[in-house]
């Protein structure tokens, strides 16, 4: 029996350049415990809806994340529009959908690219980052934005995307998807990346379950949890089957990253296609006056915003919870047990957004 | 399972040209709804701080005493929320950005130059007469 050492991992920089701090318990050069600490870039976002408006809190509540900031967005609306019974025009739900579905193909190619930097291969990387600039294009060119897209608003959106701009970009889809199947092939089937990634950072259905895993942590581990099969924004009108993986290791995590690629570029056609005409925002009357939990599916899972008003024009309360804090309890269980030298991928296997889960 | 599937990537990546612009020799991508910076028509701005309440930052400033428009570009985090906002449409979002910049320059300030027009003197009213002649 070898003597316990401790060795931290983080908080400046562990494997992705945001602040998490992990405490190794070693045998050896194996793990027998992980110990997380968090709390190193709390900003206190929430607090600020007291300040501001509620219009303008969409701003901020945009900017609690910088990869998924559309969909941070679109929740609070969504909340706040339930509080005050909007009902938002039919086509401004489709052009959140195309953007969310963007958000999330950029969101997966930027993980994609650390992934395989964490794994060692750095053309990859390069390879998987350049696909991702077609998407940033094509949100600069729609939004004005690149990264915070700044197009939700309570009542609808912001911008309109004109139909023959729809039709262009469900052609430049075409080439895009070429390309994308040419790097989906190397995460798929390349020998390095699958004697790095397969059977490490294993979780089982029954932890994934218990642990309240989200997002492609809980479907690769075989629970097919989806929320957007809860037909918020206009997913209920679309096709589309949640892609889940059974073998719960990183190469899972992986493959089901990959393969919801496609799934949101199909999304996107199908949503370019049925998109009606018609207004895109309503003005919203008064002030929200009661609570609402809203929730949607982020590219890393399960994304909550809780919202409360009192008949003012600031609301009271603001509550957002992250996919990230609910993949940290499945985190310490997969870290357990593995080698030293897996951690990095593993840390990164459940996509963590450090800057998202603290606020 | 494979050894060469990055070959075909590595090939193209290497007879095609740069993905990337030589920036600066090159100018930057932009498009036309680009959010760079906030600028303003000093000759048309009637200081009534919308932007300045509608701020999430706070990052502009208004002194209608001193005919002040003033922007923190720091602070500002090109939202578009000013110029969405403004009743005369004397802000605009131009397409590049701040250039970057290692000490704060301040905070830039603009002085308004609109002079507001004289109303033309009221008509005595003489209009009576008008009213009158309008079908009951």
């Amino acid at each position: 029996m070898s003597k316990k050492i401790i060795v931290p991992f983080g908080p400046q920089h562990p494997v992705l350049p945001e602040p998490i701090h992990v405490d190794l318990v070693l045998e050896d050069e194996r793990v027998v415990e992980a110990i997380p600490s968090i709390g190193y870039i709390h900003r206190g976002l929430e607090t600020l809806v007291a300040k501001r408006e509620y219009p303008e809190y969409v701003y901020i509540a945009e900017r609690t994340c910088g990869i998924c900031s559309f969909i941070h967005g679109m929740t609070y609306c969504q909340a706040v529009e339930q509080v005050m019974d909007i009902e938002v025009p039919e086509r401004a739900l489709y052009l959140r959908t195309i953007w969310s579905e963007y958000s999330r193909l950029h969101s997966h190619l930027l993980w994609l690219g650390l992934f395989a930097d964490a794994v060692g291969f750095e053309n990859l990387f390069m390879a998987s980052w350049k696909a991702r600039e077609f998407v940033l294009d094509v949100l600069e060119e729609t939004t004005g934005g690149r990264v915070i897209q700044g197009s939700c608003k309570v009542g609808g959106v912001r911008r309109d995307i004109p139909g023959k701009t729809l039709e262009r970009m469900a052609r430049d889809l075409d080439v895009f998807e070429r390309e994308l199947k040419d790097i989906a092939g190397v995460f798929l089937n390349d020998e390095s990346i699958i004697g790095r990634t397969r059977g490490v950072g294993v979780l089982s259905r029954d932890d994934a379950y218990y642990l309240g895993a989200m997002g492609p942590t809980a479907r690769g581990s075989g629970v097919g949890i989806d929320l957007r099969k809860t037909g918020y924004a206009a997913y209920g009108k679309l096709q589309f089957k949640p892609v889940v993986e059974t073998g719960g290791d990183c190469y899972s995590r992986c493959a089901v990253r990959v393969k919801e690629l496609f799934t949101s570029i199909d999304l996107i056609r199908q949503a370019a296609a049925k998109i009606p005409e018609g207004e895109i925002e309503v003005k919203p009357k008064g002030n929200p006056d009661g609570e609402y939990f809203s929730r949607a599916e982020q590219p890393r899972g399960e994304l909550v915003h809780y919202v409360k008003g009192d008949g003012s024009k600031h609301l009271v309360r603001s509550r957002i919870r992250t996919p990230t804090l609910t993949n940290l309890p499945p985190l310490v269980k997969m870290l357990a047990g593995c080698e030293l030298a897996d951690v990095p991928v593993i840390v990164l296997s459940i996509d963590p957004c450090i800057g998202c889960m603290e606020r | 399972m494979g050894y060469f599937e990055m070959v075909k990537i590595a090939i193209l990546t290497t007879l095609r040209s740069p993905a990337t612009r030589r920036y600066p020799a090159a100018a930057a991508k932009c498009t036309p709804i680009s959010r760079g910076r906030v600028t303003i028509d000093p000759a048309r701005c009637i200081s009534c701080g919308m932007c300045m309440k509608k701020c999430p930052t706070d990052a502009i400033c208004v002194v209608k005493d001193e005919k002040t428009w003033s922007i923190d570009r720091l602070k500002c985090v090109v939202c578009n929320c000013c110029v969405e906002q403004c009743p005369v449409h004397c802000l605009t979002m131009e397409t590049g950005y701040t250039p970057s910049m290692t000490v704060h320059e301040g905070v830039e300030v603009i002085q308004i130059t609109y002079v507001k027009p004289e109303r033309p003197p009221r008509k005595e009213p003489d209009s009576k007469a008008d009213s009158g002649t309008q079908p009951e």
